[in-house]
């Protein structure tokens, strides 16, 4: 009998390779606890049937194009679709013999913090049904937390790994920037979307990326790893230095109990030696939202010009050919991508674009830098990954603004380019609380060693107490 | 106020496609006249996900441009997208160069009858071309009335290279001079073939007008997408004389796009968009910056052949500049050289070169013999036929030779005196020009055989005698 709520990655490929267990009979495993649990989590958007082979199965959000298999991005606009050949990570899964056991619901076109954004339906938390998963990446949080897949990928453009791995208890790297391809991903800000793992382990998802990441000829702003991706096995911190950005922990509208989770892992990363420093980033914090909300929105107005119903996805009945792409757009696009297409179409406007586009992209280099200075002193930086816990259905749907404030200590570092993972540290009124650590470009191996070191130590289950047997 | 007073103020921005085994951004394969739809991938068809990859060849060869026009080649450009809605253009942005283009400031010293003129190149730049869309159905085969239209996504994203003139043309015919000069310094540098009737290449024209001696300039009209040379020049001239009426009647000149109508010789204003165009530039993001190497520079610099302007300006020490600049943009240049190098004296191979159909190189030296020997019209006729076929040998043709004997030739060039009296008395009474057809007669009697300098001379002597 397969435990797919406790089953990692790693040990998945210790039974497959040692022939304890079938790829036939995991594959069934998992599409049993689809079976069983996704009706009420909605985390699947589309379950597929097993390809066959010996390989570990993972899902994969619905933003990264399979060739065969839909690939709605969260959309109306892309219902139907069928994309015409793989994305490049999807390439190198498959060529790992990894196996896709579906695509997860997601924000539609990865824009939101909760998945309440996706035109399907919302995907809900395996700890408590009545709250969130996060997002945009609910749907592969929420499916790994509830053991209907051993791991996954999820895309991240201002938070959508970290922040719902930390509401759903798992781990999620957002690599550096340009180390994982994107060629073949449903494109949201060009200049900030990054793909990568979600998983049960810090092990986990070091595995998933060194599979994943390096130079794709086909994504022109991808670069070779400049080291390989080391699985952790050190348990000590000593010699790694650790900084406490003081906005980023006492930002407000931090939850206490969110607050003291964290509090209590920072203490523990000093007890296995690492050392712990104050430090600061006032402009990164002020400053990284306001500009990612130009940034995002306006590569994402061009990026979005592609669905006019001329080739694919679909088309409203129309008399002519202006009013075609004014019902396709207007019936295929949901709320969120309007708001960001008109505030993005704004922010490039002859006349409005040094003012705003031209000013983010130099306040980006001045975030760029501010994160710089810190890593002269130290190996990391830490923080929550998200305000708060898991919250209510419904609750931040009526306030952009307030679902916007989901991902203010994520977006930082993802504007300045930097890899970051997030562990679970705990609970909060019976939820998981998310820590963030943040390194200097192309440093996953150290954040991997820190979050590691950090997970034994805390010994959190990452298992949702209402599915535990 | 004359319109002697007025010129002409024109600019051109002229865009060649680049002869590129592939296209711009991704490798579909760029085949004039394949069938619809059969060049296309998914990156050319703009599907989720699809990312650009620069076509390294196509940047060579902007550069190599840039440097044939004495242009600044920028050690970092950018690639910029250009937002608009258009069925023929999928990714609903084209991916061109807004700020910071692969080629800066150049010139073109443009040689003319009166010596040299300079034509600033404000830049040159590289981007991709739409694809195709046919209106079909309605009676106009225009989008307005169409039933439907269908696109053809072969030419989307072919590799198009930009190159924007200075408004330092000041008439129709020095326009299409240098439009000229400039497509020949394109062809020569085998980066297109540059032909107008398979639109590979194509000009937008500016132009406005100004009183000689002002300063600045009044608003212009803008004529886009011209495929002939005759109808710019055409274009510029209306354009000229409807903005001189203009000003002179105190009307406003609105700067906008016109069309230009060959039937009534006159320019309209191109029907409005339903709104005002704003392309909301910004860097592409799924590029990073083009930053060519300084060797990579200098090798290519090492690769551009003479320029035709400076090839021009090197025959018209020879041939005077109308025959070398004629030489030069009508393909016939080549042949010329080659008969020169083989000895034949340059004026008498540029008048070959451009009285005479091709020939194989290799005959070359062959020809150069036949052509300086004294042989008759009709086997050179022969020659030059058989040396566009296959090898030829010289001695086949040399024993030919003219008529040249005068004493065999006094007697026919008397009888054709005899025979018109009237062309006789026409020289004499100054028209010198008949002495032409007297030559015709004389080469007529002796069935092509005289040498027609031999010919000339004899008559001229004898008709000025008596």
């Amino acid at each position: 009998m397969i435990d797919t709520l406790r089953l990692t990655a790693e040990e998945a490929k210790r039974l497959l390779d040692a022939r304890e267990v079938s790829g036939a009979e995991l594959f069934a495993a998992y599409r049993a606890a689809i079976g069983d649990r996704d009706e009420e989590l909605h985390c699947f958007l589309h379950v597929c049937d097993d390809p066959g082979g010996d390989g570990i199965p993972i899902a994969l959000k619905d933003v990264i194009g399979t060739k065969g298999i839909p690939t709605t991005a969260g959309s109306r606009i892309l219902e139907g679709y069928l994309p015409v050949y793989d994305s490049t990570v999807v390439q190198r899964l498959k060529a790992h013999g990894l196996r896709i056991l579906g695509k997860t619901n997601t924000d539609e076109f990865a824009m939101g913090s909760s998945t309440e954004n996706s035109a399907f339906g919302p995907s809900h938390n395996p700890w408590d049904p009545s709250r969130v998963p996060g997002g945009s990446g609910g749907g592969s949080a929420a499916a790994v937390s509830a053991g209907l897949a051993p791991w996954a990928l999820g895309s991240d453009t201002g938070g959508s790994i970290k922040q719902p791995s930390a509401l759903c208890g798992n781990v999620g790297l957002r690599p550096t920037y340009g180390t994982v391809s994107r060629y073949g991903v449903v494109a949201f800000a060009s200049s900030l979307d990054q793909v990568g793992p979600v998983a049960r382990t810090v092990r986990d998802c070091a595995f998933l990326y060194s599979i994943i990441a390096g130079r794709d000829e086909r994504d022109s702003t991808t670069v070779e790893l400049p080291e390989h991706v080391e699985l952790p096995n050190e348990d000590g911190l000593r010699g790694l230095r650790v900084g406490v950005p003081k906005e980023l922990n006492k930002a407000e509208g931090i939850e206490p109990g969110v607050a003291a989770a964290v509090q209590a892992a920072i203490a523990q990363l000093e007890e296995l030696g690492a050392e712990v420093g104050e430090c600061a980033l006032p402009l990164s914090v002020e400053f990284g939202m306001p500009c990612y909300y130009l940034i995002a929105p306006a590569e994402a107005s061009s990026n979005l010009a592609r669905y006019d119903g001329v080739r694919y996805g679909y088309r409203a009945d129309a008399e002519e050919r202006l009013e075609m792409y004014e019902r396709t757009r207007n019936e295929g696009f949901g709320d969120e991508p309007k708001r960001r297409i008109m505030v993005g179409t704004y922010a490039l406007s002859a006349g409005y674009y040094d003012a705003y586009y031209g000013q983010a992209q130099k306040v980006r280099t001045v975030i760029k830098r501010e994160h710089d200075a810190l890593f002269e002193t130290f190996d990391a930086l830490v923080s929550p990954t998200s305000p708060t816990v898991a919250f209510p259905l419904g609750a931040r749907t009526a306030d952009p603004i307030a679902m916007y404030l989901s991902d203010l200590l994520t977006i930082p570092s993802c504007m300045a380019g930097l890899p970051g993972l997030s562990i679970p540290c705990g609970l909060s009124e019976g939820l998981p609380v998310g820590l963030q650590l943040v390194g200097p470009q192309f440093a996953e191996n150290t954040l991997f060693r820190i979050g590691h070191a950090l997970e034994q130590a805390l010994g959190f289950d990452p298992v949702p107490e209402r599915l535990r047997a | 106020m004359s319109s002697a007073e007025w010129e002409a103020v024109v600019g051109l921005e002229v865009h060649a496609h680049l002869k590129t085994l592939t296209k711009m951004f991704c490798r579909c394969e760029l085949e004039y006249g394949a069938a619809e739809n059969t060049r296309t991938c998914p990156v050319c068809l703009a599907h989720p996900g699809a990312l650009p990859v620069p076509n390294g060849r196509a940047i060579e060869m902007t550069i190599l441009l840039g440097l044939a026009l004495d242009c600044e080649i920028a050690e970092h450009a950018v690639f910029d997208r250009k937002n608009y809605f258009y069925p023929d253009l999928p990714k609903g942005y084209q991916i061109s160069q807004y700020e910071a283009p692969l080629c800066g400031p150049g010139r073109f010293l443009l040689p003319t009858a009166d010596g040299e003129r300079e034509i600033g190149i404000v830049r040159a730049h590289l981007e991709e071309d739409a694809a195709k869309t046919v209106h079909s159905g309605g009676a106009t085969g225009r989008s307005v009335g169409a039933d439907y239209s269908l696109v053809d996504f072969n030419r989307g994203g072919t590799p198009l290279l930009e190159i924007v003139g200075a408004p330092d043309l000041r008439s129709a015919e020095e326009a299409t001079w240098f439009l000229r000069l400039l497509r020949q310094t394109i062809v020569d540098l085998g980066i297109s073939d540059a032909d107008m009737e398979k639109g590979t290449l194509r000009a937008d024209v500016n132009v406005s007008v100004r009183q000689r001696g002002e300063q600045g300039f009044r608003p212009r009209w803008e004529i886009k997408n011209m495929n002939s040379f005759r109808f710019i020049g055409r274009a510029i001239e209306a354009a000229f004389r409807q903005q001189v009426e203009a000003h002179e009647a105190g009307e406003e000149v609105v700067q906008s796009t016109y069309d230009y109508d060959d039937h009534t010789d006159r320019l309209t204003v191109h029907r409005s968009k339903e709104e005002a165009d704003d392309y909301r530039y910004f860097p592409e993001p799924d590029l990073v910056p083009v930053e060519p190497p300084a060797e990579l520079v200098e090798r290519l610099r090492a690769e551009v052949p003479e320029r035709p302007a400076d090839r021009i300006r090197r025959l018209a020490d020879e041939l005077g500049f109308a025959p070398a600049a004629e030489l030069v943009t009508t393909g016939n240049e080549w042949k010329a050289e080659a008969l020169a190098a083989e000895g034949v004296e340059w004026k008498a191979a540029a008048a070959i070169a451009m009285n005479r159909g091709g020939f194989l190189p290799e005959n070359a030296g062959a020809l150069a013999r036949i052509v300086q020997a004294n042989v008759t019209r009709e086997a050179l006729d022969e020659a030059f036929a058989a040396a566009a076929e296959g090898p030829i040998e010289a001695d086949d043709y040399l024993a030919r030779t003219a008529l040249g004997d005068e004493d065999e030739l006094v007697p026919v060039i008397d009888a054709v005196l005899a025979a018109h009296p009237e062309q006789v008395e026409t020289y004499r009474g100054g028209k010198e020009g008949v002495l032409g057809f007297l030559v015709g007669q004389v080469m007529r009697e002796t069935q092509g055989n005289a040498d027609p300098k031999v010919v000339n001379r004899l008559l001229a002597e004898r008709l000025r005698r008596e």
